[in-house]
């Protein structure tokens, strides 16, 4: 740490750190921000792939027996959508984050591990392309995002696509897995003095127990990668029934893995929300100790309700009562975050900036993605309505409207501390508006496409009222998302260029990362401020003023 | 809008599919009076099955539209009521009360074991514990198509399950490759079809008609026209379909059909098709003993017309890409043969 940096208060953009200057400095870099950048970047180039995907399917599904896609077409575009979205896009997202705000946010210089923080990333890049390659290989998976055996054995698929839907996950699973230890010893080992574990902000508490739940799930996926590989190159018959294996073994395995999964894509976003509504509201957050149990418990739980994306498979009643009450246990704890977070907004002095905008609207719509849940929880529906449209909605409602609304928030919370400069707000603002509009009426419909016995995963369907309205209805509102999306890379670009300088704390945050310049420099902070609480920059100001409430 | 989707579409053999036609292509097996065709959706519930998962979906409606409201009017509450004033200073950092943390447990916790002991019994109604395990149809779930078993009678069809009004059936659901679902949502609850496996749906169809389903779990290329077919009738009616499906089918009456016949037998047809009396014993296809009396061909793809199935025989490639059948290379003639003697055969 450069004890007497004068300079650092000349920084106000990536541009001026002398260090990040040149391709090298970011291909070799071991820097936690830098390789946080490179993560959230990458993630989102992979997020305009997977949206281009997702319009192609919203295009041939515009009307019914469409022929602008072919069916085996189809099926790998639904197939590279889900998986893009999922594995190239909100975990590396989500990781983008993790290091790049845990150890500014403990008061750290940088991750516990910085060489294995690197080839994280490159694990993820590297297995990413991989992934992508696979077009030009011979064909990419087709057998859906959690790629059910034995239709992806060797006998139903020819084309090398489920080969490399494997190693490329196999190769990233590896690396996420490297990435979930270091959080872990980052958050034990680099707190700042003062700073307890009861003390660290929610974004890190959540970050901490999210790194559990991927190195726990994260091997249970790799083991069922490394047997379809068996079966494929080898003839081992894990996955093989009529070689004496078994269909639903995979199934086990993959929502083991799975359904945490769907957790660790949440957390985060749990804890963006957590930092942001405060801040925001002008107030400390409500109940600290309810939304750190019950992000405890969430994790804990979410090991216990995999069967619940099984329950159509004809198991015993015992199993099922057993999943059907921890599946709804599980909804206990999100529900406390809800309320907690509306009793923080609750007589604060609310700003309504872009951030907080999103934030409330992840209130909203994360509660409609948890209540749809909830009806899967319940058997019977779930017999009538799992794999039609009614899922697709669920899932968008928790992923889309849910954890992507808040990483929208914790990019304009968090871009001034990045970048050294604020977004617009104003752009942020129209950026909001289309993103609900569009993203509400792609996604609403499908629930009562679903209802109407529309299946997932179907490349076409025949004129049977209302199927085709519906649908036409989610495509035109595909593309006001999309065009959402453009706006909000014009505002990047933008504020990029000539955006207002942000200063070290635009926003009045309370915690550790704006307590140094913005962007921060080289090893982060010339003296990390004394903790006492879990607001150290609240503790500073108060104690001035000397009137500490 | 629904029909003008159609008129867009380039021209193809999918044409003959609008919901008009699907509705006309609705007489029974014995051209007798038209069956109303039944919307697919899970409101338009038609058996004991089905009213019992929508009884508990409205059930869930309801606490999921109170919950919902409760959030939405408190977060549009707090939007107008505490939104920054000019000159407002600090708010009261109020750190949480346990006590009313405590109650937003407990009172959710609540609402969620109703839902549970409401999901218990409505498991027990749909589809209780089989023990005894003599179904009344087996059905075999193919890529990417339906064979249905009727183990008392000895039927063996395909495509179109043919069921009796009133009659509380047990069907054994199977497959014969990859993992399928059936699901006729106006029928009640879905359930996979998992190679090496059996599971069991009771259904009791509490009203005459045409139920239309499909393969609800991905399995391959033609997953989406893997369509299912529930011809509900009066009992008496299914009785006689069922005596007509056991008889053999009369010999080709005419040139056309007997020169049909034989390119059947000599263009490798039979390799995977069966013909009741005749020497083709094929069962990687659909059984065709009684194809002509089936209202679609291509498992719900088009429907079934003499013109529809010499296109079919001409290039099924065309019309479902993908499936199993090839493309032998027929010319149009040798085509239109075949289809004049399947048609036939009912």
């Amino acid at each position: 740490m450069s004890k007497e940096s004068p300079a650092n208060s000349a920084i106000h953009s990536l541009a001026g750190i002398k260090e990040y200057r040149g391709m090298l400095s970011w291909i070799t870099s071991v820097d936690h921000k830098q390789i946080g950048i490179m993560y959230i970047v990458s993630a989102f180039v992979f997020f305009l792939v997977g949206l281009g995907l997702a319009l192609a399917m919203r295009i041939q599904l515009m009307v019914p027996v469409s022929h602008f896609i072919s069916p085996g077409t189809y099926n790998q575009i639904f197939t590279m959508h889900g998986t893009t979205m999922v594995f190239l896009m909100a975990m590396p997202l989500l990781f983008g984050f993790s290091v790049y705000f845990v150890p500014l946010m403990i008061g750290a210089r940088d991750m516990a591990f910085p060489r294995l923080n690197a080839l994280g990333y490159w694990l993820y890049l590297f297995g990413a392309l991989m992934m992508y390659f696979s077009f030009i290989a011979g064909g990419a998976p087709d057998a859906g995002w959690f790629s059910y055996a034995p239709l992806t054995e060797k006998g139903y698929s020819s084309s090398p696509g489920i080969d490399y839907w494997a190693l490329s996950l196999l190769v990233m699973g590896a690396g996420s897995v490297a990435t979930g230890i270091n959080l872990i010893v980052t958050v034990l080992t680099l707190r700042a003095p003062g700073m307890t574990l009861p003390r660290t902000p929610l974004f890190v508490w959540m970050i901490f127990f999210n790194a559990f739940l991927v190195i726990l799930a994260l091997p249970a996926l790799n083991a069922a990668l490394v047997m379809i590989l068996a079966d494929r190159q080898l003839n081992a018959h894990f996955f093989s029934p009529v070689h004496g294996g078994s269909a639903l073994l995979w199934q086990n395995y993959f929502w083991l893995f799975g359904h945490p999964e769907v957790y660790i894509l949440v957390l985060p976003a749990f804890g963006v929300i957590s930092e942001v509504i405060p801040v925001f509201s002008r107030k400390v957050i409500y109940g600290y100790g309810f939304l750190a149990a019950s992000t405890v418990a969430i994790a804990f739980l979410s090991y216990g309700v995999w069967i619940h994306h099984m329950f159509a498979t004809g198991l015993s009643y015992v199993i099922l009562y057993v999943f059907a009450g921890s599946s709804m246990l599980i909804a206990i704890p999100t529900g406390i975050k809800i309320f907690n977070w509306i009793a923080t907004m609750w007589g604060g002095s609310i700003r309504f900036t872009t951030a907080m905008l999103f934030a409330t609207a992840f209130l909203i719509q994360f509660t409609v993605g948890g209540l749809s849940g909830v009806a899967f929880a319940a058997i019977p529906i779930d017999w009538q309505l799992t794999d039609s449209y009614f899922v697709v909605a669920h899932i968008h409602y928790v992923l889309l409207g849910g954890t992507l609304f808040a990483m929208f928030a914790g990019t304009y919370y968090w871009f001034p501390k990045v970048t050294g400069r604020m977004l617009s707000e104003k752009i942020g603002k129209l950026h909001f508006w289309l993103m609900v509009l569009g993203f509400n009426g792609t996604f609403f419909g499908m629930h009562l496409l679903g209802v109407a016995g529309m299946p997932r995963r179907a490349y076409t369907y025949l004129d049977r009222p209302p199927l085709g309205t519906l649908h036409l209805i989610s495509s035109l509102f595909a593309f006001v998302l999309a065009l959402a999306i453009l706006v909000f890379l014009w505002n990047v670009v933008r504020s990029l260029l000539k955006g207002e300088v942000a200063g070290d704390n635009p926003w009045g945050g309370w915690t550790l990362e704006w307590a140094t310049t913005s962007p921060p420099p080289v090893e982060n902070f010339d003296r990390v401020p004394p903790v006492q609480g879990r607001r150290p920059l609240w503790d500073l100001a108060h104690k001035k003023g000397g009137s500490k409430p | 809008m629904h029909g003008q989707g159609l008129e867009n579409a380039p021209p193809s053999i999918f044409n003959g599919l609008s919901a008009r036609s699907l509705r006309f292509l609705t007489k029974d097996a014995n051209s007798q009076p038209r069956m109303k065709l039944q919307d697919t959706s899970v409101f338009d519930a038609n058996s004991p099955q089905a009213r019992a998962i929508l009884r508990l979906f409205y059930f869930d409606l309801v606490i999921s539209a109170v919950i919902f409201l409760a959030v939405a009017s408190l977060v549009i509450y707090i939007v107008i009521r505490f939104r920054q004033r000019p000159g407002e200073g600090e708010p009261f950092q109020d750190p949480g009360n346990p006590r009313l943390e405590t109650l937003w447990t407990v009172i959710p916790a609540l609402i969620l074991l109703a839902l549970l002991v409401a999901t218990a019994y409505t498991m027990r109604v749909v589809n209780p514990p089989v023990i005894r395990s003599d179904p009344n149809v087996i059905v075999i779930a193919h890529q990417w198509w339906w064979e249905y078993r009727y183990p008392q009678s000895g039927v063996l069809t395909a495509n179109e399950l043919h069921m009796p009004v009133g009659k509380k059936w047990l069907l054994r659901v199977e497959s014969a490759d990859v993992i399928h679902d059936f699901w006729v949502p106006g029928l009640g609850a879905k359930v996979d079809a998992i190679p090496r496996n059996q599971n069991y749906l009771w259904i009791t169809p509490s009203k005459s008609g045409v139920y239309l389903g499909t393969c609800a779990e991905f399995c391959g290329e033609e997953h989406a026209l893997m369509g299912i077919r529930v011809i509900v009738q009066p009992p008496e009616e299914f009785e006689a379909w069922q005596q007509s499906q056991l008889r053999v089918p009369a010999k080709p009456s005419n040139i056309e059909a007997e020169r049909g016949a034989r390119l059947f037998e000599g263009r490798t047809c039979m390799n995977c098709h069966a013909i009741a009396g005749t020497k083709a014993g094929g069962t990687v296809g659909p059984d065709l003993t009684h194809v002509g009396d089936r209202q679609t061909l291509g498992s719900g793809a088009i429907p079934n017309t003499l013109d529809q199935l010499t296109k079919w025989i001409m290039n099924p490639q065309k019309i479902k890409p993908g499936c199993n059948m090839p493309n032998l290379k027929l010319t149009e003639s040798q085509a239109h043969d075949i289809a004049i003697y399947l048609e036939a055969l009912k």
